[in-house]
């Protein structure tokens, strides 16, 4: 059974955005958007997340920091990078400071490319994520099984 | 001391054995009704009424991780002893005892966010037991009060008893609802703890607890939320159609105060708990001591 | 009458030959052998005589009294010494007074008082009797270890270790004859044996802290004293043949005759049971090295104190007297339950839960009926035993950590993972269902409903257990804290200490185990004996207890059955990254290390504060009980 998709928790991390996407990202929580239709809910704390949402490029103060919440993140887990920064670093991919994209620190799942992402496309981005969540947990099944033998 | 329970041992195990079964789901569901209540009164959709069944049921799909193997233990604690004392009650068992059953389950549950040695878990542990030090006078006094006018501690008596029990204590009902929002972990009360997408020091007392523990968090919660709701029947006891109507008038009450009040400082709740406690409670079983018992 | 005598004289005789060996393994096999005697004669006495209710026994008045007032003399001459020694004045104030009364009553009263049935026994005595035995020796037997490390780690302390054990089983001996008299007047002799030795152990390692605390110990009891004495006066003037110096001839007789000495007598309890106002010295008593404050100050001796408060409960029984001392037990109970909540150091919190404990006895035993005379004699039992298991713990953990303090006890459950299940055992013990404690308490709040003024005590009670578990629960989190550091330190832990912390652990999950028995075969007999009518628990709630303790048996075994171990993740620190022992980079680089720490509340539960209220509030209702007894005798009615 799949209720991993039926109720994914977020975690919401700003790398270090300028706050474009972490506002849309809220706006997803509003009425007009409403993502707990979907059982969607934004926690704060990585032990109880299953979908990691990074805004902004990860620079080198937090690299390790964004590295040490994924590992909290209890499997199965997915990542979605959302608006262009943290697909890629952005504008300021070149800056001294910037490691670059999310996927430079830890294994990014979905791209949610935009600048800002408009919440469409980061509701869009998330739904894709928990297809990718349900493969994931499958393979945690299978691997669990083999182990158990 | 020395009265027996009415009522026949073979119904309480019946009913016992129900409220093992029913709670959870029962429970559940007013978790669901509760998010989508909450939802509509925010202008929103909401989740699915069955929401918090997916919820727990992803949670037992996740890893198992612990800080320390002993948390694991507490929270079968928490999660037993919140099913006995739960069933205790709906077998008609001591008023007394049920509580104080209940206090234990909730040791244990402060018990484990204290083992896994986390700042966040340690002050919402704290916290647990200042909510817990600030409603326990006042489901003292539910107690009591609901004794003198029944003269019985035993909740099968209490229960179905004729007298109309909340005529003699409107003051205690109506501290017993204070200390509800206490209990139901509610804004403004919620600084242990919280639940939907509220948060506070992370997730205070739960913080470090992930997966299917989390998910005996939630069930042990379904448990608690019936019987406090049963709590609720007992005052109304002489006509269940009225108690099940002011039970839902109840929740409802919670709902709408827990979307009003953002939360507060803990020194609020303290006040709050011992405040009822201490004025309509203990003012309302004064006067029913010495005009009512006529002790 | 052969076993009294034995209980009463063996720990005596052994005192003086322990007076006599220097510090080695002798003295030590000594200790431990006499424990193991006592220890079965008290459990022989229980097997022999439980059966028989009270029993009466003519034990010739006449040399032994003269030989306890020469012992009285000799103690008066030795505490006046002290006093002027240490310019201690009030002490020597207040000896004077009790001496000179005691001398007035021995040169004008006591010819032709002929008490017969000196010594006695029922059930309460034999409780008080297994306590002492068993809990006495046990606590013994840890000492003989514990001063040896006592001695290792304080070196400016003299070592007066043959004078310690002397007290120690002089001691045991007068709290034996305390519980076998029937005469008031060897009561009053062993009470004042009791409050000698508390003073002279307290004194202990001869400080300046430690000297103070002792004689504010004795002041505080010869003002118990003082009044206990009176009552000598009261009853020879009412009955110049003695007979009212028998306890049950006293109690039998009539709250119009026994209300004036109950009220006497019930406040030396109050002083020596530490109540508001008095509750100071036993708070300054915890200097005294630990086997001391678990004995005296927390099982037996302070229980003198609640125990002829109980025996004169059927006296204070409906009188406003006894409402009055019901109430200062009360707010001692809760008031100091509150200050609990303000104190890290682990022996205070102790000391001011016994106080508290002491106090909900008190309150009990005053209003006095009978529901209530049972709740007082389980809490007496499962407190001697839980608060001893607790004093020894913490002397165990200050000894190998070389502090007692609870902000320091973090993961003591890594350090000393057997001493922390113990101590927790012990904090269950003290306030958690279904031990004992709590099941007391709960037979208090439903005793108290139906008793006059009930509604202000079960007010009290409820506030005060609220309290009571926010102060214990914080405490037992702390230890059983699993901190990512630390090792086991537990190897150097003495046998004997060992020996004692599990028989003590045994102790209080067996006293939860089987209180429907002690309560069916001691207590209900005791209270039936009384009032001719009885309380116990409903059979219904005895099974759900038992079903509760076998859960918890059983609950740590599920450590075990989980199929696959859960993966371990470290704890969320906010995303920093952190050394396994908790340390993380801060601000501008500066290495922080993370650590956790409890309420305390000074602010709202602070000692000096909470005094300041409780302490004139309870003078003032110990006034009022004085007030109305006086009153009440003026007008030929009792109050």
């Amino acid at each position: 059974m799949a209720y991993l998709k039926k109720s994914p928790w977020l975690l919401h991390y700003d790398a270090s955005s300028c706050n474009g996407c972490d506002i849309e990202l809220l706006a997803c929580l509003t009425p007009l958007y409403d993502v707990e239709r979907f059982g969607i809910i934004n926690t704060g704390n990585p032990k109880h997340a299953d979908v990691f949402v990074i805004t902004g490029g990860i620079n080198e103060l937090n690299r390790e920091v964004v590295k040490n919440t994924y590992e909290q993140i209890p499997d199965p887990k997915v990542v979605v990078a959302v608006g262009i920064c943290a697909c890629s670093g952005g504008v300021f991919r070149e800056c001294y400071n910037m490691a670059g994209g999310v996927d430079q620190v830890i294994p990014v799942d979905v791209y949610v490319p935009g600048c800002a992402a408009r919440p469409e496309s980061i509701i869009d981005g998330i739904v894709k994520a928990l297809g990718i969540l349900e493969e994931k947990r499958e393979e945690m099944k299978e691997k669990e099984k083999k182990h158990g033998n | 001391m020395g009265y027996e329970p009415g009522g026949g041992h073979v119904t309480s195990i019946i009913t016992a054995l129900a409220f093992v079964v029913l709670a959870p789901l029962v429970g559940g569901l007013v978790a669901g009704v509760d998010r989508k209540i909450t939802a509509r009164m925010q202008g929103r959709v909401g989740p699915p009424i069955l929401q918090p069944f997916y919820d727990v049921a992803k949670l037992f799909e996740k890893e198992d991780v612990t800080v320390t193997p002993s948390q694991n233990l507490y929270i079968v604690a928490y999660l037993v002893f919140m099913i006995v004392s739960g069933a205790y009650f709906f077998a008609g068992g001591d008023f007394l005892l049920v509580i104080f059953a209940f206090t234990l389950a909730h040791v244990f549950i402060v018990l484990g966010a204290y083992a896994a040695y986390s700042p966040y878990s340690h002050i919402g542990a704290e916290r647990e037991l200042i909510t817990l030090m600030a409603y326990e006078p006042m489901v003292i006094f539910t107690a009591v009060g609901l004794y003198m006018v029944t003269g019985s501690f035993y909740i099968s008596d209490i229960a179905t008893s004729t007298v109309p029990a909340i005529l003699y204590l409107p003051g205690v009902f109506v501290g017993f609802l204070v200390i509800l929002t206490i209990k139901l972990r509610k804004s403004p009360f919620d600084i242990s703890t919280s639940h939907h997408a509220h948060q506070e020091l992370v997730k205070g007392l739960t913080t470090e607890f992930a997966g299917p523990v989390l998910g005996k968090i939630e069930i042990a919660h379904w448990y608690e939320t019936v019987v406090l709701l049963g709590m609720i029947y007992l005052f109304f006891g002489f006509n269940p159609v009225l108690a099940i109507v002011v039970i839902a008038l109840a929740y409802l009450l919670e709902i709408f105060i827990d979307n009003t009040f953002s939360r507060m400082k803990w020194q609020w709740t303290m006040k709050s708990g011992w405040g009822v406690a201490a004025t309509l409670g203990f003012l309302n079983l004064v006067i029913v001591y010495y005009l009512y018992m006529g002790v | 009458m052969n076993e009294l005598i034995f209980l009463i004289l063996f720990p005596c005789i052994i005192a003086f030959i322990l007076l006599l060996l220097p510090n080695n393994r002798i003295r030590d096999a000594i200790v431990a052998l006499s424990g193991l005697v006592i220890s079965i004669g008290s459990i022989y006495l229980f097997a022999t005589s439980f059966t028989g209710g009270s029993v009466y026994f003519p034990f010739p008045f006449e040399p032994t009294a003269q030989v306890m007032f020469v012992i009285e003399m000799a103690i008066a001459l030795l505490l006046l010494y002290l006093g002027v020694k240490f310019k201690q004045y009030i002490a020597v104030l207040l000896v004077l007074v009790q001496t000179a009364v005691m001398l007035y009553f021995e040169m004008t009263m006591a010819h032709g008082l002929e008490p017969m049935r000196n010594l006695f026994i029922d059930e309460f005595s034999i409780i008080m009797a297994l306590i002492i035995g068993i809990i006495g020796s046990l606590i013994a037997l840890y000492a003989t270890s514990y001063m040896n490390t006592y001695h290792e780690h304080h070196p400016e302390v003299r070592d007066r270790r043959r004078m310690f054990f002397f007290v120690i089983f002089v001691f045991l001996s007068a709290m034996f004859g305390l519980v076998f008299s029937n005469n008031l007047l060897w009561v009053f002799f062993f009470w004042e044996i009791t409050t000698l030795s508390s003073f002279l152990l307290i004194g202990y390692s001869e400080s300046e802290v430690a000297t103070n605390n002792a004689f504010l110990a004795l002041k505080l009891n010869l003002l118990g004293g003082i009044a206990f004495a009176a009552s000598f006066l009261y009853l020879a003037s009412v009955d110049p043949s003695g007979g009212l110096l028998e306890l049950d001839t006293l109690i039998a007789s009539g709250q119009s005759i026994a209300i004036v000495p109950a009220v006497l007598i019930c406040f030396a309890g109050l002083t020596k049971a530490a109540q508001m106002p008095f509750s100071a010295w036993l708070v300054g008593a915890m200097v005294a090295p630990t086997p001391v404050s678990a004995l005296l100050h927390s099982s037996t001796m302070v229980k003198a104190g609640v125990y002829i408060i109980v025996r004169f409960a059927p006296v204070l029984l409906g009188t406003l007297a006894g409402i009055a001392f019901g109430l200062v037990g009360a707010v001692t109970f809760l008031v100091a339950s509150a200050i609990a909540i303000s104190q890290t150091n682990a022996k205070k919190v102790l000391a001011y839960s016994t106080i508290a404990n002491l106090g909900l006895i008190v309150a009990c035993a005053s209003v006095g009926t009978p529901e209530l005379v049972w709740a007082a004699i389980m809490l007496i039992i499962f407190h001697a035993v839980a608060k001893s298991l607790l004093f020894l713990c913490v002397g165990t953990v200050e000894h190998r950590t070389g502090s007692r303090d609870i902000e320091d006890m973090d993961g003591l459950i890594v350090r000393f993972p057997k001493i922390a299940v113990m101590m927790a055992t012990g904090i269950a013990g003290m306030f958690l269902a279904p031990f004992g404690m709590l099941i007391s308490k709960w037979a208090a709040i439903e005793g108290f409903i139906d008793a006059p003024f009930g509604i202000v005590f079960v007010t009290i009670l409820a506030f005060g257990s609220a309290v009571t578990v926010f102060f214990w629960a914080k405490w037992m989190g702390k230890i059983l804290s699993v901190t990512p550091y630390g090792e086991n330190l537990e190897g150097s832990v003495s046998r004997a200490k060992w020996v004692v912390l599990s028989s003590l652990t045994v102790l209080t999950v067996l006293a939860a185990l089987l209180f429907p028995l002690v309560s069916s075969v001691l207590i209900e007999p005791y209270v039936l004996g009384i009032y001719g009518e009885t309380a116990r628990l409903a059979q219904d709630n005895i099974i759900i207890m038992l079903l509760m303790i076998l859960l918890l048996l059983i609950l740590p075994l599920s450590l075990y059955t989980s199929s696959k171990e859960s993966r371990k993740l470290p704890v969320y620190m906010g995303g920093r990254p952190t050394t396994p022992d908790l340390k993380f980079a801060g601000s501008l680089g500066i290495q922080r290390e993370m650590t956790t720490r409890n309420y305390y509340f000074e602010e709202y539960f602070g000692e000096k504060k909470l005094l300041h209220y409780s302490n004139p509030l309870c003078v003032l209702l110990i006034l009022v009980a004085a007030a109305l007894v006086a009153w009440g005798m003026s007008q030929g009615v009792v109050m």
